[in-house]
Parts: C-alpha cells; structure tokens; sequence
C-alpha cells in the first residue's frame, strides 16, 4: 500500500507546536484585551486543529475528495454559526424586533 | 461438529474456480472483493471515517452554536462562571491529550512501517493510559462541582451576580465536556480493540487501516477538545470581579 510515512521528527514539531500554542493561549487569557482575547484564543484554538488535521490526521497527504469533505464539514459548520448569529446579533435594531 | 453424522446436511460440493475473467486471483487476505486494490481500500475507508466525523462536527456544533448564543446574551455572566472552573486541571488535561494524540500519531506510524507488534502495543497502551488520565482528572473535576454545588438542577447554588446565566455556563459545561467524556470513553474501548488486533499481528504496511481510521476518531476528539478548553476555562482569567 502506498500511504505516505511522515518522519517522527515531523510529529514530534508538530506536537512542540501544540504544546506552545497552549502555553500561549493561556498566558494570553491573563491580559484584558477586551474583545481581542475571544480572536487571540480562537485563532490559537484554529491553529492547532489545522496542525493536527493536516499532519496527525495526515488530510494533508489525503486524496482531493477528503479534502472536499473535511472543507464541507467546516463550511456547514461556518453557515450554521453565521445565519443563527445574523438573527441574535440583529435583534432590537429595529423597534418591537426583540424576542 | 457432528455434521457427518447428520443426514439433513447437504454436501457441499467444492466447485472448481469457473475459468475466464471470474478466476480468484491471489490478493491480500484482508482485501475485499469490491475493491480493486489495497490502496482503494483504504482510501474509501478514510473517506467513509471523514463523512462520519462531519456528522460529529455538526453534532458538537449544535452545542457550540448553544454556547454562542448564550454566551452572546450574558457575556459577564459567562466569565464569571468560568473563572470557578480550574485552569490547573483543564490545562493538564489539554497537555494529557495533545500527547496523546502524539502516541497515536505515532501508533498509527509504527504500523505503517511495521514495527514489531511490542511497539505498535506500546504506542496505543500509552494512547489508552492517557486517555483514562483525562477521564480521571475530569472526574476530580466532576466532584468537585457537586461538592461546590454548582451542578445545574434544584440544588445549583451560586455566590455571585449572575447567578442564573452561571446555571446556563454550567449546564453547558456539563453537556460539552460529558458529551466530549462519552467520546473520550468510546475512544478508550475503540483503542483497546485496536491494541488487541496489532497484538495478533495484524497491521503492517499494506494493511494498516483500522489503527488509521481510529487514529482520525481520537484526533477528532481532540480537536473539540482544544476548542473547548479555551471557550469554558480561559474566558475568566482577566475577569475583576463585580
């Protein structure tokens, strides 16, 4: 079978990186940057999913269908969070529209 | 079997292989007849695993989605609540699983160069360890929320100011990181299985899926579990009380 073998030391960057991105996103949760903290956590948060999508979960060496319908899950993911959130954000903007 | 003896059974006649295009051609004992080769074989299981973890997306997004809108409507709220959450414990165990899902990776890999089945063991033994280390820390945790009395219900008892959006941020944390345990479970008994096939050495590098499509399991386990370490415990490090 021709699945592709990535070398340890690939793994091994790969889980350094996670444990730093965890080590950040905590010493970030210390400071108040107001709304900042929700991107800086999340975007961490982001990161290392996409680190071990690609490489743990080897996405990164799948076929182009796989691809497709790991970037689907997300993108239904993306829809559901964005039209409820248009709906609760909107709310009160115009009179007699709250609840 | 006393089947000789049984006048009801029917000889089976051994029919020789019919000639043509239908020979049974030698191949891979554990590659079925419907694919065409071992590298199919895998792929469509990689793929069939993926659209099963985009149903589990979806399933735990219907809770994030929950906590969002939640979150949206009492923000202090929330931080306050999760400032009672202890960042030592929840940041143990994001270490516990980010090693291992190292293991795994590594598992994973030692069949795919087939490593003796001590090391493919070893790799999957030590997946399973920390596994049951997260359960237990969650299980300290657990307790320690009935003990504070803290557990949505009847009995929820809050010393603060929002004490009724403390009861959602709770109900919550319990539905996600239960929900998330249950997988963590599920994923013990999945990797347990796993550890006893590479014991009768099944897996080496032509076939290696099982520990592969696992792996993709304990890995997607993980990943709710790195978004939800941030959205539950770090929200309240930088929240003044008041």
């Amino acid at each position: 079978m021709s699945g592709h073998v990535a070398p340890k030391t690939m793994y091994y960057a790969v889980f350094l990186a996670l444990l730093a991105g965890t080590g950040l996103t905590v010493a970030a949760a210390f400071f108040d940057m107001g709304a900042m903290n929700n991107v800086v956590m999340l975007a961490i948060a982001s990161i290392k999913a996409l680190l071990v999508i690609l490489f743990f979960m080897h996405v990164r060496w799948s076929t182009r269908l796989t691809w497709v319908v790991v970037a689907s899950g997300f993108f239904w993911l993306l829809i559901m969070f964005g039209l409820t959130m248009t709906d609760y954000f909107s709310r009160g903007w115009v009179e007699g529209t709250w609840r | 079997m006393a089947t000789e003896g049984n006048i009801h059974a029917r000889p089976i006649a051994i029919q020789p292989a019919p000639a043509g295009p239908y020979v049974h051609e030698a191949h891979h004992p554990w590659l079925q007849h419907h694919f065409d080769s071992m590298t199919q074989q895998a792929e469509a299981s990689t793929l069939g695993m993926w659209v099963f973890l985009v149903t589990e997306i979806m399933f735990f997004g219907g809770l994030f989605m929950a906590y969002l809108v939640y979150r949206h409507a009492s923000p202090s709220g929330f931080q306050e609540a999760s400032h009672h959450l202890n960042i030592y414990w929840g940041t143990a165990n994001t270490a516990i699983l980010i090693i291992s899902s190292l293991t795994m990776a590594l598992a994973v890999r030692s069949a795919q160069t087939s490593q003796p089945r001590g090391t493919q063991v070893l790799f999957l033994f030590l997946t399973i360890v920390l596994g049951l280390a997260f359960l237990g820390i969650k299980a300290i945790e657990y307790t320690d929320k009935f003990k504070d009395r803290i557990v949505p219900g009847p009995n929820f008892h809050w010393e603060g100011t929002h004490a009724k959006a403390a009861e959602q941020f709770y109900s919550l944390y319990f539905a996600m990181t239960g929900l998330h345990a249950l997988h963590m479970i599920i994923g013990v008994g999945i990797m347990s299985v796993i550890l006893v096939m590479a014991w009768w050495r099944i897996f080496d590098e032509e076939y290696y899926t099982p520990v592969e499509v696992a792996g993709l399991y304990w890995h997607f386990v993980d990943i709710v579990w790195i978004f939800l370490f941030p959205l539950l415990y770090l929200i309240g490090r930088h929240y003044h009380a008041g």
